[in-house]
């Protein structure tokens, strides 16, 4: 239809930070896009690109002139805006000009979904060019650029990320004319600093990536992260290793440089007496290195950083690097040596003091209280036989004591996400490997769909320190609300069920849990029935939100779910199994359910004794008849847990229950009390052996949940 | 290159570039942006651009003299540039360069580093610059300082000169480094390490510094009261001293960390606000005589709005021009 051209906009300025351009390259297509349907510009493609000293969008097939606009806009009814006179009234003047129309030619119409006839302002908006309006857009694109920190420079009033320096607006082969900060637009953008420092001439946008790949900045920060891991792959080949995989460092890494190029340093292998974790961690988080392990998977005197340019000699590059590692790892080293002055009990001493939730309240808020409730439940649980079975109570109830001891060591203190781990090596010699691990693993899982504990003595442990929070963070309101979750309750959560998901022979319900650590909180901290049952609730909805991570449809999950989730295995396979029910099964099921529950309401007797003999429809002899041999096999298979075969019983029951209740069946509410109660107690019969597998009563006339 | 050799080179640098070579502040500091030249002269419409070495005391990095990279006490070279001009990444490059640091030959990045001093309430954003894998400068546009926001911005550049020293020396210990043909840090340093980590760490009387701290920190009230922001602020300076040595004597405990700071804070604020107002009573007389009178007038005229809006109105009325310009499109 109309002609249409390309868009560029570059912002150039200082430095971005990494993290805030990860951001910024995702939000921008959805800013420009937005601004571009409001000012009615018809688009094609945008993509965003982006380098630390640059954010950059192009759009493609922008139409070159807005379309004519001709709308109706619904002002004042009739009654309000015309006078007896069929004059305007003052109100009628007033939207007029709001709209830009002459007063003397609205019209009058009935509007859909309204009463009665309204003043209508026919608006027709002839169509600017592009170029008129794209000025305006930009610059206001720019200036509200939601950095997460913005900055001043000079004596500027303009704010942005950082300084900016130049601004590339080309639309097709024109500049759109406008300026931000006291900085015109241009065709000119600059390539790498060091390598190719010239301002660069384009002549349209279609230049520009290219342009900018010849003067070494990789502008997409896809590719550049391609960069990043062939560098990296190229660096392990030559070393005889792999880099570790480190996907946000990779991310990173790839926004600190506008043209990544891989240096290989050493360091001296003594350091690799300290615990691995520690030299990855000081490496990354203090240099942003990769580590690189040999083909066993050991640790290699050797790391890789990204250098953003290229040097005359990139051995002098990586000896400075190799220098600035040094420091790091020696600090690792001495930290690890003196927290290895003390035995973990010491630290566990110390760690005890410090507040882990002030709003428990002073009987229940360190770290020390937390201790002895975690010891509590995993003392109570450990005596259960069928958990006693697989797991070492004075193994767990020794890493419970410790669990927490690590945070008050220094290498804690310096790298928090080593917690856990340090514990592990800390407690090893003097308590054992298994102590050890189930100290490391009492924190997994780390994420959705992270590792489990593999340990019983871990898992237990990571049900008591999640069980012990919630409770205490319900009893004290500080449940979560929105998305507001700042204790990380969901997560802790979502964990236990994950954990008792894996763990199916340990035969624990989560209300024995939640009264398990309940009572650890006696005379500390009051937990009222009504907080328990919410946290019930609570673990309700999030095995609701793993059901359906796991593609079980809500309303599967659902019926499952609403017969009974104490035991989250057991409800996961039975929603599982449901797939095999049709709806026209649940719809019977569920109205068996509904006239059981009217009847119980109405204070009849609903599970009497069934009597053959006070039948008086085949119907309801032939449903019968069909049940009576159907209950065992019902009550075998779900002895077996073989929720498929039960639910493929109740499938096999369905056309003799329709046929009840369809035409030509039985009227249940009989006005003769016996053939009522009769009829209700063979529905009562029917429905017991699924009464706790599935509950079909959410379901609504649709289909879909409720 | 000596140690001296690149305070020297330094100083040349900037001072070839238009900044006031300062001296250092004869009061403990933990930092060089506690130098008035720094924390009070980036307050205000006042343009400023000085440069000095400064030493600083972190008494919680003391390592007895033991630790190749860590010391009690070291050198910072600060610049401060007032405002920033346009420029100034590239001068700074250009500084490396002149003392050795060539970006065809190292590994030059800014990586993003914001900067905070909860105790002088001043933050600014930038960069900690890697050279080869080393920060060697922390590059900070001062956004706010004593609660106050800045205008015209300062640009603060601090070089870590021991660790840029280390480099360009190839020694792999602070204390191995060549302060001059014949002196080494060791013989400069050393002993003051080790005796002042025993006094830190072991000797250090807390009741007598907490004494100290609640001193300096009424005398500091009580000065600002009598129109002496200068001493007053030499007040905060030692307070804040006191703190950190108290810190790093283990005698203050994390729920009472967050007050001492707020208190330190609170000095900082009133003697900000304090400078600000007696600069003004001056007619900021580093401006020149016609824009000082503007500013202060501007100043004054924002009286009611408070002390923040007042620097903001003083520092608008002498903006230049094409800002000004730039500033109506905003």
């Amino acid at each position: 239809m109309s002609d249409t051209t390309e868009l560029l906009l570059e912002i150039g300025c200082e430095e971005i930070p990494a993290a805030f351009l990860t951001r910024a390259l995702a939000e921008l297509p959805a800013m420009i896009t937005s601004r571009l349907a409001t000012a009615r510009l018809a688009h094609g493609a945008v993509s965003a690109l982006g380098a630390p000293r640059r954010l950059a969008v192009i759009v493609k097939d922008v139409v070159v002139r807005q379309p004519d606009l001709r709308e109706r806009v619904v002002g004042p009814p009739v009654g309000a805006a015309f006078g007896a006179d069929g004059a305007p009234t003052k109100a009628a003047i007033g939207f007029a000009q709001k709209n830009g129309v002459d007063p003397a030619t609205l019209e009058r119409a009935a509007v859909p979904g309204k009463k009665g006839e309204y003043a209508i302002a026919v608006r027709e908006v002839t169509g600017q060019d592009a170029m008129a309006v794209l000025p305006a857009l930009l610059a206001e694109l720019i200036a509200q650029f939601p950095w997460p920190k913005s900055m001043r420079w000079g004596w500027g009033e303009a704010a942005f990320v950082r300084p900016v320096h130049w601004i590339v607006a080309l639309f097709g082969d024109a500049i759109v004319p406008f300026g931000f900060a006291g900085v015109p637009t241009g065709r000119a953008t600059r390539g790498h600093r060091f390598l190719a420092p010239q301002p660069i001439v384009l002549a349209n946008p279609g230049e520009y990536e290219a342009a900018l790949r010849r003067a070494h900045v990789e502008v997409d920060v896809l590719r550049r992260r391609e960069r990043v891991r062939a560098e990296l792959a190229r660096i392990g080949a030559e070393e005889g290793g792999v880099v570790r995989d480190d996907q946000a460092l990779v991310d990173e890494v790839a926004n600190l440089s506008e043209w990544p190029t891989g240096v290989c340093g050493n360091f001296a292998a003594a350091y690799l007496e300290v615990p691995e974790e520690i030299i990855v961690t000081a490496l990354r988080t203090h240099q942003r290195y990769f580590t690189i392990a040999d083909h066993h998977g050991k640790l290699m005197p050797k790391f890789v950083t990204m250098a953003g340019t290229i040097v005359r000699d990139p051995a002098v590059v990586a000896r400075g690097n190799e220098r600035a590692a040094v420091p790091r790892l020696a600090d690792a080293r001495y930290f690890v040596g003196e927290d290895r002055k003390h035995p973990l009990e010491h630290f566990a001493a110390k760690v005890a003091d410090r507040v882990f939730l002030a709003k428990f309240g002073a009987k229940a808020h360190t770290y020390g209280h937390k201790i002895e409730r975690i010891v509590g439940i995993v003392r109570a649980l450990a005596a259960e036989p069928a958990i006693a079975a697989t797991t070492d109570a004075a193994t767990a109830i020794t890493a419970a004591r410790l669990c927490k001891a690590d945070l008050a060591t220094s290498v804690v203190g310096e790298f928090p996400e080593l917690q856990g781990v340090m514990g592990m090596h800390y407690a090893v010699a003097a308590h054992g490997q298994a102590v050890g691990t189930a100290i490391a693993e009492h924190y997994m899982p780390k994420g959705a769909g992270a590792e489990l504990p593999t340990s019983g003595e871990g898992a237990l442990v990571a049900l008591a320190d999640r069980i012990d929070t919630l409770v205490g963070c319900f009893a004290a309101s500080l449940e979560p609300s929105g998305s507001a979750d700042p204790y990380g309750l969901r997560r802790a959560a979502i964990g236990i069920l994950q954990i008792l998901l894996a763990r199916a022979s340990w035969g624990l319900t989560i209300d024995r849990l939640i009264e398990v650590a309940a009572q650890q909180y006696s005379g500390a901290l009051e937990v009222t029935d009504t907080d328990c049952g919410e946290l019930t609730e609570f673990f309700r909805g999030r095995l609701r939100g793993i059901l359906a991570d796991e593609g079980i449809p809500a309303l599967d999950a659902d019926a499952a779910l609403g017969a009974d989730f104490q035991y989250p295995f057991d409800a996961r396979a039975r929603a599982r199994a449901l797939a095999v029910v049709p709806a026209g099964a649940r719809e019977v099921f569920k109205r068996i359910a509904n006239i059981l529950d009217d009847a119980a309401g109405k204070g009849l007797t609903v599970a009497g004794t069934v009597d053959a003999g006070k039948f008086v429809a085949d119907v309801e002899r032939n449903l019968w008849a069909a049940f009576a041999p159907v209950a065992p096999r019902i009550l075998a298979a779900r002895r077996r847990y073989a929720y498929d075969e039960v639910f493929a019983l109740l499938v096999e029951l369905q056309p003799l229950v329709a046929a009840f209740f369809d035409k030509g069946g039985v009227m249940v509410m009989d006005p003769d009390p016996a053939l009522r109660d009769n009829r209700l107690a063979l529905l009562h019969e029917i429905r017991q052996p699924f009464a706790d597998v599935a509950d079909f009563r959410a379901i609504s006339a649709a289909g879909s949940a409720s | 290159m000596y140690l001296q050799d690149l305070i020297f080179e330094l100083q040349r640098f900037w001072a070839d570039r238009g900044c006031v070579i300062e001296q250092p502040v004869d009061v403990e500091v933990g930092a060089g942006t506690f130098h008035p030249a720094t924390f009070l002269r980036v307050l205000g419409p006042e343009p400023w651009n000085a440069a000095f070495a400064q030493f600083c005391r972190r008494p919680t990095d003391g390592r007895y003299g033991e630790n190749p990279n860590r010391l009690g006490a070291y050198y910072q070279f600060q610049v401060g540039l007032k405002p920033a001009p346009k420029n100034v990444q590239q001068l700074y490059l250009d500084s490396l360069e002149r003392i050795g640091l060539d970006p065809g030959a190292h590994d030059i990045r800014f990586v993003e580093d914001d900067w905070e001093s909860p105790t002088l309430g001043a933050w600014g954003l930038g960069w900690e610059v890697w050279a080869d894998g080393m920060e060697v400068t922390q590059f900070t546009y001062f956004q706010q300082a004593g609660g106050i926001d800045l205008r015209p911005v300062t640009a603060e550049l601090t070089y870590g000169i021991e660790r840029i020293a280390m480099y360009l020396q190839n020694v792999d210990s602070i204390f191995d480094i060549k302060w001059d043909k014949r002196v080494t840090y060791r013989q400069l340093r050393h002993p003051w390490e080790v005796e002042y980590s025993r006094y830190q760490f072991e000797e250090l009387d807390a009741a007598f510094f907490f004494e100290l701290f609640t001193k300096y920190e009424s005398e500091c009230q009580r000065l600002l009261t009598r129109g002496l922001v200068l001493p007053a602020y030499e007040m905060c300076m030692k307070s804040s001293h006191a703190f950190n040595s108290l810190d790093a004597r283990g005698a203050i405990s994390v729920t009472e960390r967050q007050r001492f700071i707020g208190r330190v804070r609170g000095l900082a604020r009133a003697c900000a606000e304090a400078y600000v107002k007696s600069r003004a009573a001056l007619g900021f007389p580093l401006l020149a005589d016609e824009q000082g009178r503007i500013a202060a007038e501007a100043f004054a005229g924002a009286a009611e709005a408070g002390v923040n809006a007042q620097a903001l109105a003083a520092a608008r009325a002498v903006a230049p021009a094409a800002d000004a310009e730039e500033a109506a499109h905003v």
